[in-house]
């Protein structure tokens, strides 16, 4: 039919893309199973914090704010979920600590941003100073956390080949973050939220004129941004590595406003985008495995950040973020 | 008058509207009944757009108050106005540019399957059924900015039908449209009215009036002039109500002695932004040593004329000499230097750097070269003498020459474009709109400066949407229709009447 055809020839890119990735996954997994669900498995452990963040992003952006802050809303969200959770000894309680912080954090972009009319970057900025320099001034060695966030097996569908492995034997906030990819991208098209949250970010002043409040509806995504990368920063602490470092999002947070991007503000846009540069993280353990590049180990490290300049390179100059973005909103 | 009467769908009693020490609105009384069209017509800075803001809750009223159907009514913001059933159709849409036709029309009132999750199907249906009532021709799915500036205006009507609009207000509707899409609003208003919706529309074009209205309320300088019905009066009536006796202050001049031709304009061809013909084959010529003025209503090419003689604009035919030097496909500076003094229309825009010192802006011309920088570097002491003078001689108030341009009032501003321009002794001089806005006392200021020019043998081509100006300041006036000079002539052999006609026909025969 024309519709398939159509879209075959519409999409032909993405699928030697596709196509391309698949061929180099078997070839690294040496044509194994095991090798190879591995490196699919990874590539969605690498793409949770990214995904989350980038969610944020969208949240914000799509709202009409800037929100370069995403980093240390995640890095302080991780240290709070450490430092609850070592404290009460509870994971769950780590994680609400997480998110309310990173809530906390939108809370204060939107103080800056919206109520004092603030340049978006500099209050983005703030926040990142700010995350850098509180939790490392009060982080202390020696405390513990009582384990990592605990991996759940979802029934019969992990027994399924492959697919079982990687996306049905996971940690909850893993889980937790694909369900928000679905969700978000239902609430922003299909909602009336949504559809307020758009038309916001776009032309204000047409939304108030129809009685929609430019304020509320940016605090309002900004917080709910925030809290998505407070789950990000818990994921960080409580799920990948079960404990806090210093600095620990390693630039993370700046990753996932290039997913953001590359997903063209859409929150599965972002998905996928997210496991592109989760894959790329991890090809390199595969690499190590197989002791490729051993010598010069820093060119593969490289390689997500060598994506992020292709792709920002590539597709910012096509992508279209909104309108209004980055305009403090006047009502005169 | 009948003895019982339905109550008036939109009533306006007393208002007054000030800003600062200018007064938009005094003491305005406008009343719309059910069912008709209602002209609002003046010109630019009559005080009709202020006067719809306040009925939209836009603006608050200083004094005075609104009734809707016979009710007296607080409107504190266009939510209170939409309550009250007024919808309001934007000069500048205020539409979303990346949403669907639908969408667009039932933002902030969205039909739903409940809880929060939107039925497009439903807003589809629902556009579709008022498109079809009111013959409104619009595709519900269709994203907005891919649809033609008509077909958006649409939306706009559509979004107040769809909010139940007792009463639309519509500011300037006609200015962004082609003819063509005039001719199809006119006719969707007469529908609406026959629907029995209030219609009130902006416009300075007495052909619209004359067309559909079935009364009209004239405004000038904030005031009503009076209201009529369009059947008992005709355009050469109308003009003179809008356009008025002289009222400010005229300045007085002494006879011109033109000398010889400064600028001269042969089959002057500028098409506009969109690519239409703005400038069609106009010949001019402006001669040393006196005024030449021209009338008509904005639009009509002033802006294009101007732009393309001082090079901001692409020449597509024809030619502009000053004294005998071709400036088509010269850059501004060239021409600038070539002695062309450009007073803008925007002087915002245009005729500023906003951020920069007074200083600066007052050399803005000259800055790159000697006295004001050698080779290359700025000449602080230098700019700063000049300045100093120029702030005195042309009476510009501000505490300190380094204080930001943006920091002056608007007759201050255009007092420093003034010193600029008018301090460098170029032998033509083109002011697009110089007192726009502006108050009277700078008026007065930069209307002598103009005579002061003329007396010393500059060429004034001064363009301007204000007719007293034209009459009282002007040798020579032309009078611009659809990019044309329908007619030339010497100052005294023409009135008021007759330029106005000729300003909204293009000819001496009434429509």
């Amino acid at each position: 039919m024309t519709t398939l055809a159509g879209r075959l020839v519409r999409y032909r890119w993405w699928l030697v893309v596709i196509i391309g990735i698949t061929a180099f996954t078997l070839f690294t997994g040496d044509f194994r199973l095991d090798p190879t669900t591995a490196i699919l498995a990874a590539t969605l452990r690498h793409s949770t914090p990214l995904v989350l963040g980038a969610m944020c992003g969208i949240l914000s952006e799509r709202s009409g704010v800037v929100n370069i802050g995403i980093e240390g809303q995640m890095l302080m969200s991780a240290f709070a979920g450490f430092m609850v959770a070592s404290g009460s000894q509870s994971l769950l309680m780590g994680v609400a600590a997480g998110i309310t912080v990173g809530a906390l954090m939108g809370a204060a972009l939107a103080g800056l941003s919206v109520t004092l009319k603030g340049d978006q970057i500099i209050a983005g900025t703030v926040l990142n100073i700010a995350a850098v320099g509180l939790t490392s001034f009060f982080f202390t060695q020696g405390r513990s956390l009582p384990g990592k966030t605990p991996i759940i097996r979802l029934g019969p569908l992990a027994d399924l080949p492959v697919i079982g492995k990687v996306f049905f034997i996971n940690p909850p906030i893993t889980y937790v973050s694909l369900l928000l990819v679905v969700a978000l991208w239902y609430a922003l098209f299909r909602t009336t939220w949504g559809l307020h949250t758009r038309a916001v970010g776009e032309h204000p002043s047409a939304a108030e004129t129809v009685g929609i409040s430019v304020v509320r509806m940016r605090y309002l995504n900004l917080i709910l941004g925030g809290a998505i990368a407070g789950l990000a920063g818990a994921y960080l602490s409580l799920e990948a590595v079960g404990s806090f470092e210093r600095g620990m999002t390693n630039g993370k947070g700046f990753v996932a406003l290039a997913v953001m991007i590359f997903g063209r503000w859409n929150p599965v846009g972002a998905w996928g985008a997210a496991l592109l540069f989760g894959y790329t993280n991890a090809i390199q353990t595969q690499f190590q495995f197989r002791g490729w590049f051993t010598d010069h180990p820093q060119f593969v490290g490289m390689l997500p950040f060598i994506v992020t300049i292709i792709v920002l390179a590539g597709f910012v100059g096509r992508a279209r973020p909104p309108a209004s973005l980055g305009q403090p909103y006047d009502r005169e | 008058m009948t003895a019982v009467q339905a109550p008036l769908a939109l009533e306006a009693i007393g208002v007054t509207k000030r800003f600062g020490s200018i007064t938009a609105n005094d003491d305005v009384d406008l009343q719309v009944e059910a069912g008709t069209v209602h002209a609002l017509l003046g010109e630019n800075g009559a005080g009709k757009s202020t006067l719809v803001n306040i009925l939209f809750g836009l603006y608050h009223a200083d004094e005075g108050e609104i009734r809707v159907a016979g009710k007296p009514v607080r409107m504190d913001s266009p939510r209170d106005a939409i309550a009250h059933r007024i919808g309001m159709v934007h000069q500048h849409f205020q539409l979303v540019p990346v949403l669907t036709v639908a969408e667009n029309v039932v933002l902030g009132q969205e039909p739903t399957r409940g809880r929060g999750v939107l039925d497009l199907d439903a807003a589809a249906a629902e556009v579709t059924r008022l498109a079809e009532r009111y013959g409104l021709d619009v595709d519900p799915r269709a994203v907005l900015e891919d649809l033609p500036v008509g077909t958006q205006q649409r939306v706009e009507i559509l979004r107040s039908l769809y909010r139940q609009a007792d009463v639309l207000i519509l500011d300037e509707p006609t200015a962004v449209l082609t003819p063509q899409e005039t001719d199809q609003l006119l006719g969707v208003l007469r529908g609406l009215a026959a629907e029995g919706v209030a219609v009130v529309f902006i416009t300075h074009k007495l052909r619209e009036v004359l067309a559909i209205a079935d009364r009209v309320t004239v405004m000038r300088h904030g005031r009503v002039v009076g209201s009529t019905d369009p059947a008992e009066t005709d355009e050469a009536g109308l003009a003179e109500m809008m356009v008025g006796r002289s009222v400010v202050l005229r300045v007085p001049k002494s006879a011109a002695r033109p000398g010889d031709p400064v600028l001269s304009i042969d089959g002057l061809c500028v098409q506009d932004d969109r690519g239409r013909p703005a400038v069609d084959d106009l010949d001019l010529e402006v001669r040393s040593g006196e005024i030449f003025g021209i009338a008509g209503v904005e639009g009509n090419g002033q802006r294009e004329l101007v732009e393309a003689i001082t090079g901001l604009r692409d020449v597509l035919d024809g030619s502009i000499r000053v004294n005998g030097t071709e400036l088509a496909g010269h850059r501004p500076r060239e021409i600038s230097e070539l002695g062309v003094a450009h007073v803008p229309e925007d002087r915002e825009k245009h005729g500023l750097i906003a951020a920069h010192s007074i200083a600066d802006n007052l050399v803005l011309n000259r800055y790159h070269r000697p006295p004001f920088a050698r080779r290359g570097v700025r000449q602080p002491a230098a700019i700063d003498d000049e300045a100093r003078h120029l702030v005195e001689r042309f009476d510009i108030r501000t505490a300190s020459i380094d204080a930001p341009a943006r920091s002056l009032s608007g007759g201050n501003k255009q007092k420093v474009i003034a010193a600029r321009e008018f301090s460098h002794g170029a032998p033509l001089l083109v002011a697009a709109q110089p007192t726009r806005g502006i108050d009277v006392g700078s008026i007065e200021f930069v209307h002598r400066q103009l005579i002061e020019q003329r007396d010393r043998g500059v060429g004034v081509l001064l363009v301007s949407a204000e007719l007293d100006e034209i009459l009282s300041l002007s040798d020579r006036i032309g009078v611009i229709y659809r990019g044309r000079l329908v007619i030339v002539a010497d100052a005294a052999d023409l009135d008021r009447a007759h330029i106005g006609r000729l300003m909204l026909s293009g000819s001496d025969q009434p429509a």
